[in-house]
Order: structure tokens, then C-alpha cells, then sequence
């Protein structure tokens, strides 16, 4: 894969960092994202950047990148941030006017960096805007498609690609440029555990062919360590937490940066029981679960809220099914845990039992106790009558979001209710304040839900629904790009309403989520 | 959506002449015939350009039913417009049927003929550059040929690939929103109207808060690999205007032309504004 040397840079050369009280603010923020930087980064060194979010890490990526122009967007810079001694915006400009720049930036979402419609072309994008000859060009595409074992041909349409691929082709499409410092912001959050693992590979090869160096944001630390000879952590506010090899780093600051999210290598975080648990186990028994079983209605305990037989799922506006010939249950106070790697159709399975997509084949049906009067069939339910009923979490939380106001947003819900569900508003006003506070979501309760950050987001959409209080709960992806502290407070949550006697249906490729709601005493695992 | 606009991606292999010609030459000749005959509004000229547009096909590359796959829309509206034409149009002429106050003459019958063909014949030129044009191909060619700004013409790309996915983000919130309790469609629980209207809005707003996300990702993804620094780029994807694309240029003038003089010869032309 890699039997050709880089075409423009030797080996060992990168580009250095050096920050000077640097700082910056967005220019519709009253707070600063970065303020007093110092910080050197030699040439070809690999760095990852750690620190709770908020603490400027993006920022500072994207200020390296040359991307943060005060003129342009009105924000404010202080202080002095330097690549290989010129400033980063000038050499952002002088890269392009050299044909090589000097960083490449590698961001989340694999959907939002494809440029052009063939795979090929987007490789080429950059090196076109570099000027780089046209007959130079196509050789170029071709190794660093190579380099990230990029699966198809240049021709092959960039709108068939998972969202893997997709990275390595944003991926292919930074390393043709050949910049001596990659920028690499939450690369892998978005993707399977296989996809995770052939990007961080494809990383690794690149940086030990073309020696440049590479400044890493990830919130799971784990994986990337073999590669890594520093780790830096920002302080949220401005400056440095603390810098070191990352052995030492992570033994001096285990407990601050698990507190900051972050996944510190050898710090179990799973296993978060909720606190009746704990006190079940007080009993005496030697399974704690068991007795907490007991202790419980035994009718809601086991009962089937929803049967599948024969099921298929197919994506919406789509003949083919995706996922066929299903047999499962969805039972009070246990967790179904769905999983398979990307595009399996665990999003459409989900879809499928969550009442919003009819059943390709076979049938979906409700118990009893679910159905309640409006029917066997989720998908010929109401919308106000599934509410009650049938709770879906989606994986973007965005696109559940209806009103203006965090403490709005989960009234929605219940006001929608039809029938003999809905609660009187004093109830819905109980359960809203219980919900922010659950949540820690009250001192948000007045902000607008698409200003909020990604975990604070993934939060209120779970709260959304808890809000109409479902007996099943289906979630897709509820881990996908959360850091570790909204990961324990998820996990801890929905045991609680397995506890509570919810039934919960998750999608999910997350390994340790799926360990932990999937483990034989919670609830069963469905492999795709 | 996907019948109008051939979707980025799909670049048919064409081997037809004018299929693979520069696509500046395919929408030259997509403008300068839609040009002489919204002039005027007779049969004899628009007939004329219809037959000879359809003589040209053989060489377009596009069969009949892959021409209708995407100029439906174009037949959909020459059918009623003639219809309505025939009907509708200030009496003249000859009276050939009649039921009340709706009356077919001769008068009415050639502006109908006049009205359909006229549609026909300036939407086939636009049916068969759309078919068989990719658009990063087009978006080459304005860039390369016709020099308009490269920022523009790729940002404009872009957006393009954008609106597929957009069209899935729409699939998306309709459920998320049944999710939340609110019904699909109109006239369900909460009945039409205003709720209705203020339903749709709110999913509207929602995807362009969504679209414009993802824009901004995408034009910070451009920079970072170059995009907007003011330095002549390079084309992987060269487009050249050869002569054989001048040909098919030209065979699309001359056809405005023969269509014109035909017209003007049998004295059908007429100029739309007098």
C-alpha cells in the first residue's frame, strides 16, 4: 500500500507550532474559545489535544488551519500563533501560493467534507487549488487513495460511500497535499469500530511515510496512544493544564480529565449502576439484579410490549429491504441491544419499531397493555397516540427539536398526547422541572435547543421524550460523539428505566454501551 | 427532483457525438434555439425547429424512453397548454366544433399547434443537455471555457451534492417530528389550515438551520484544502472547446435560422410583441 515514497516532502520534515498568548473569540460569543496560549510544538512531533469541551480545542485547530480571520468574521484574535515562524493565516495563503501547504485539517462529520460527486475529483479538489500540474495530478489522487486503502476506483460516485469510507476519502484528499502537520478534529467519533480502526491505521502509515506531525482532538484516547509522544491538555478559559508524555499525563491527571469526559486508558467508566441498584446489593443476595427483579411488579417484569415476527425493514422510500426475517420481542424492563457495523440497517430497524416506518414484510405488534385502544400496528397509530406509547431518540437530536426554548421543547411532548395518556398540565410541569433537573438541563431551560453543544443537545432530545413518559424507548446511535461524562450519565439513565420497568430498544455499534445494556441481566443482545 | 437533474455522480459513458461534446456547445445550442422562437408564437417556425431538433437526436445518444424519463415534465405542460389554447384562444377563422361559450375555430387550432410545438421545441434542446450532461462536466466547462469565477461555479457544485442530502435530512425530520407527536401530512388529526401551514414551516425552518450547518462545515472542509485563495487554480479535469463542439454550436444556430426563414417565408412568423 505504501511502496511509494511522498512525492514533494522527505521524511522528517513537518511543520512546528508555536503559540504566543494567543487567543480568540467568535464573533457572536462574548466569551473567549482560547485565551493565553503557550505552547510549542516541534516539527513532526504527534500531539493529542485533551480538555473538557469548551476548552478551546477546536479553536485552536482550526486558528492553525489559517481559518480564523477576524476581518472576515468579525471575531477577535490577541496574542501570535506561528507555523514554522510565519502566521498561521499567512501561511495558510503562502501554502496555497507554494502548491504545498503546511497543514491539512481532518474534521467529524464525513457527510459535510465531500466536495465533489466522483471520488477522484474530490481527491483532486485540493490539489487543483494548489495548482499543482494538471499531469501531475492524477498520479497524486491515485497514492493517497492507495495510501488510506481506499476500496474503489476514482470514478466510483462519493454518494454510494459509508460514512468510513467517506473519511478516508476526506482523508486521501488531505494527504495528497502532503502538509506537515495534520489537523485531525474527532475523526473517528462518527464511525464503526472497523471504520474507526482503518482510519486511525491509515493515520499511523501516513505520518511514519512522510514524517510530518499531527495535533489529535479525540475523545476516546485509547486506540490512538500507540502513535501518540505527547499529550496536551487545555484548561477551559484559556492556557495550559497540563503537557507531558502521555504515561505520565494520564497517571498525574487520571481523575480530571475523566471529570472533563475524557476516556483515560485503564479507567474502567462502565458499570455505572443507579443508585436502587446499589442499595438492592445491600441486601445480601449474591445477585443483586435478581432481588431487584423480585422486588418489582413480576406482570410488568416479562411483558411483551412488542412482538416482531417475520419482520423486514426497509429505508423509507426504498423497495429493498434492508434487514429481513426477524423474530424478537421488546419486553418490559429490559434492553434489546441492536447492532452490526455501519449500513446493516440498525437506523432502519430502529425506525421500523419505533412506529415511524411501516414494516417491509411481516408484522410488528403491540402487546395489550401497549396497544391501550389504538391497535396492534404502531405505524396506524396517531402521532399523538405513539407519543405515549412508543419513545424514539434519534441520532441527530437536531432534527427532533420544535421549539424555541430548551424548558418549550419538552413540553411539546405531552401537549401532543391524545386520549386518556395525557397528563393535566400541573403534571406536565412536575415532570418538566424533574426532567432539566435529571438532565442538568434547568440552567439552560430558557436557551434555544440548536445553540446548545452536542452533549448538552444529545441530552434535551433524550428528555424530549422521557417527557411523554413511553413505556418502549428506542435510541439510535445515543453514544455516537458524546465524551465519556455524557456517556456515564446516559448509561446510568437508562438503567434506571429498565429499572423503572421501561423496555428500550438500542442501535448501536458501540462496543462497551452494548456490554453494558446487553449484559444477560438487563436484556439480550440482536446481532445484525 | 432525480428525473430533471441527472444526479452528480452518475456520469453515463456517452458515446453519442453530441452526447459527449463540450457542454458549452450543448447549451449554446439549448439557448440560441429557445431565443428565435420565443419571438414569435406560430407553428410553421416552431414545428419546423421541432423537426429539425428531432432529426438531431439520432446523434444525442438519448433513446426515446430515457427522453422521456426526464422530459416528462416538458410533455406534461405542452399537452395542457395546447389544450387550453385550443379551447380558451380568441375565435378566428373557420368554426370546426362548438358547445356554449367553448368554441374550436381554425384560428384557435393553429395557435394551439403554435403553443405546443413551441413548448416542445425549446424544452428538447434543454431535455438532451440535462441527460446527457454531468455537472461537474458543466461546472468544468463555465469555469474552463467561459471563464465565469471558479469560486462561484464550484461552490455552486457543491451546494448541488448538497441538495440530495438535503432531500434525506427531509425524510428524516418528517419522522423525528410523528416521533414528537405531530402528524404527517394534511388533513390528519389537527386538520388543514393554519396549524397545518405552521407545521410545515417550522420542519422548513429546521432544514435550513440543518442546511446551513452542514454549508458552513463544508466551506470550512474547501478552505482548508485551498478553496478562496486568490491564485490561478490548476484543472484536473481539462475542457476544451474544439471544433467539432463549434460545429454543434453552429448546427444549433442554424437551426434558428431555418426554422425563422421558414416561417417567414410561408408568412406564419410573426413577432410576439406587436
Amino acid at each position: 500500500m505504501l511502496n511509494r515514497p511522498a512525492l514533494n516532502r522527505t521524511a522528517g520534515s513537518g511543520a512546528a507550532v508555536q503559540a504566543r498568548g494567543w487567543g480568540w473569540r467568535y464573533g457572536t460569543r462574548k466569551a473567549w474559545a482560547v485565551r493565553g496560549l503557550d505552547l510549542r510544538i516541534e516539527a513532526g512531533e504527534r500531539v493529542m489535544l485533551l480538555g473538557p469541551s469548551g476548552a478551546g480545542k477546536s479553536s485552536l485547530l482550526a486558528g492553525l488551519a489559517g481559518l480564523l480571520d477576524p476581518v472576515e468574521s468579525g471575531g477577535d484574535e490577541e496574542g501570535e500563533l506561528l507555523l514554522d515562524g510565519v502566521p498561521a493565516r499567512q501561511a495558510r495563503v503562502q501554502g496555497v501560493r507554494a502548491g504545498q501547504p503546511l497543514t491539512g485539517l481532518l474534521l467529524q462529520d464525513p457527510q459535510a467534507q465531500t466536495v465533489l460527486a466522483r471520488c477522484g475529483d474530490d481527491v483532486a479538489f485540493g490539489l487543483e487549488n494548489h495548482a499543482v500540474p494538471a499531469d501531475q495530478i492524477w498520479p497524486r489522487v491515485e497514492q493517497a487513495l492507495r495510501e488510506v486503502g481506499f476500496p474503489y476506483g476514482i470514478e466510483h460516485p462519493t454518494a454510494a460511500l459509508s460514512g468510513g469510507e467517506r473519511q478516508r476519502l476526506a482523508l486521501a484528499g488531505v494527504l495528497a497535499l502532503r502538509p506537515g502537520l495534520l489537523l485531525l478534529d474527532e475523526p473517528t467519533a462518527m464511525l464503526d469500530p472497523d471504520g474507526a480502526d482503518l482510519v486511525r491505521e491509515s493515520v499511523a502509515a501516513v505520518l511514519a511515510v512522510t514524517g510530518a506531525g499531527c495535533l489529535l482532538v479525540e475523545h476516546r484516547v485509547a486506540p490512538w496512544l500507540a502513535m501518540i509522544d505527547r499529550v496536551v491538555v487545555l484548561e477551559p478559559g484559556g492556557g495550559v493544564h497540563a503537557d507531558g508524555p502521555p504515561e505520565v499525563v494520564f497517571a498525574k491527571q487520571s481523575e480530571a480529565l475523566a471529570a472533563a469526559g475524557v476516556w483515560v486508558p485503564g479507567v474502567r467508566i462502565g458499570r455505572t449502576r443507579p443508585a436502587s441498584r446499589v442499595q438492592a446489593s445491600n441486601g445480601g443476595t449474591s445477585d443483586p439484579r435478581r432481588q431487584d427483579a423480585g422486588t418489582l411488579d413480576a406482570g410488568t417484569q416479562r411483558e411483551q410490549l412488542l412482538t416482531a415476527a417475520g419482520l423486514a425493514a426497509r429505508r423509507p422510500g426504498q423497495v429493498e429491504s434492508v434487514v429481513q426475517d426477524l423474530d424478537f420481542t421488546v419486553q418490559a424492563g429490559r434492553a434489546l441491544c441492536v447492532t452490526g457495523p455501519n449500513g446493516v440497517g440498525k437506523s432502519t430497524l430502529a425506525l421500523t419499531v419505533g412506529g415511524l416506518v411501516a414494516p417491509a414484510a411481516g408484522t410488528l405488534h403491540a402487546g395489550q397493555s401497549l396497544d391501550a385502544g389504538a391497535g396492534p400496528d404502531p405505524i396506524t397509530w396517531r402521532a399523538g397516540e405513539l407519543v405515549s406509547r412508543i419513545g424514539t431518540v434519534f441520532q441527530e437530536p437536531q432534527h427532533q427539536f420544535v421549539a424555541s426554548t430548551v424548558a418549550a421543547e419538552l413540553a411539546v411532548g405531552p401537549a401532543r398526547v391524545r386520549g386518556r395518556h395525557r397528563p393535566d398540565p400541573q403534571q406536565v410541569a412536575a415532570r418538566t422541572d424533574e426532567l432539566l433537573e435529571r438532565l442538568r438541563l434547568t440552567h439552560l431551560s430558557r436557551a434555544n435547543p440548536f445553540t446548545l453543544s452536542g452533549g448538552e443537545q444529545r441530552r434535551l432530545s433524550v428528555a424530549t421524550v422521557l417527557a411523554t413518559a413511553p413505556r418502549v424507548l428506542v435510541l439510535d446511535e445515543p453514544t455516537f460523539g458524546q465524551d465519556a461524562r455524557t456517556w456515564v450519565e446516559l448509561t446510568a439513565l437508562l438503567a434506571e428505566l429498565l429499572a423503572e420497568g421501561a423496555a428500550i430498544m438500542v442501535a448501536t455499534h458501540d462496543q462497551e454501551l452494548v456490554d453494558e445494556l446487553g449484559h444477560p441481566d438487563l436484556g439480550e443482545v440482536l446481532a445484525l | 427532483m432525480t428525473g430533471l437533474i441527472a444526479l452528480p455522480g452518475t456520469r453515463p459513458s456517452e458515446v453519442a457525438f453530441i452526447a459527449r461534446a463540450n457542454p458549452v456547445a450543448k447549451l449554446a445550442v439549448a439557448m440560441v434555439i429557445p431565443i428565435a422562437l420565443i419571438l414569435t408564437v406560430d407553428p410553421v417556425t416552431a414545428g419546423t425547429a421541432l423537426l429539425l431538433e428531432i432529426l438531431a437526436l439520432p446523434w444525442c445518444g438519448v433513446g426515446p424512453r430515457r427522453l422521456l424519463r426526464s422530459g416528462w415534465i416538458v410533455l406534461l405542460s405542452a399537452i395542457p397548454a395546447g389544450l387550453l389554447t385550443l379551447l380558451f384562444a380568441a375565435d378566428s377563422g373557420r368554426l370546426i366544433a362548438g358547445l356554449g361559450p367553448v368554441t374550436i375555430t381554425a384560428g384557435s387550432l393553429t395557435a394551439a399547434a403554435a403553443i405546443a410545438l413551441r413548448i416542445l421545441a425549446i424544452g428538447l434542446p434543454g431535455v438532451v443537455l440535462i441527460t446527457t450532461t454531468d455537472p461537474t462536466d458543466l461546472a468544468d466547462a463555465l469555469a474552463q471555457v467561459l471563464h465565469l469565477p471558479h469560486r462561484f461555479v464550484l461552490s455552486a457544485l457543491a451546494a448541488l451534492r448538497l441538495f440530495g442530502v438535503l432531500a434525506q435530512e427531509w425524510t428524516m425530520l418528517t419522522m423525528a417530528r410523528r416521533a414528537r407527536g405531530f402528524d404527517t401530512g394534511f388533513g390528519r388529526a389537527d386538520g388543514f389550515g393554519l396549524g397545518a401551514a405552521r407545521r410545515v414551516g417550522g420542519q422548513v425552518f429546521a432544514l435550513l438551520v440543518l442546511a446551513i450547518r452542514r454549508a458552513t462545515v463544508l466551506a470550512v472542509a474547501m478552505e482548508a484544502r485551498g478553496f478562496g485563495v486568490d491564485r490561478r487554480r490548476t484543472w484536473a479535469r481539462p475542457s476544451r472547446f474544439r471544433r467539432s463542439d463549434l460545429a454543434i454550436a453552429l448546427g444549433g444556430l442554424l437551426i434558428a435560422v431555418l426554422a425563422t426563414v421558414a416561417g417567414v417565408v410561408t408568412g406564419s412568423w410573426n413577432l410576439v410583441l406587436t
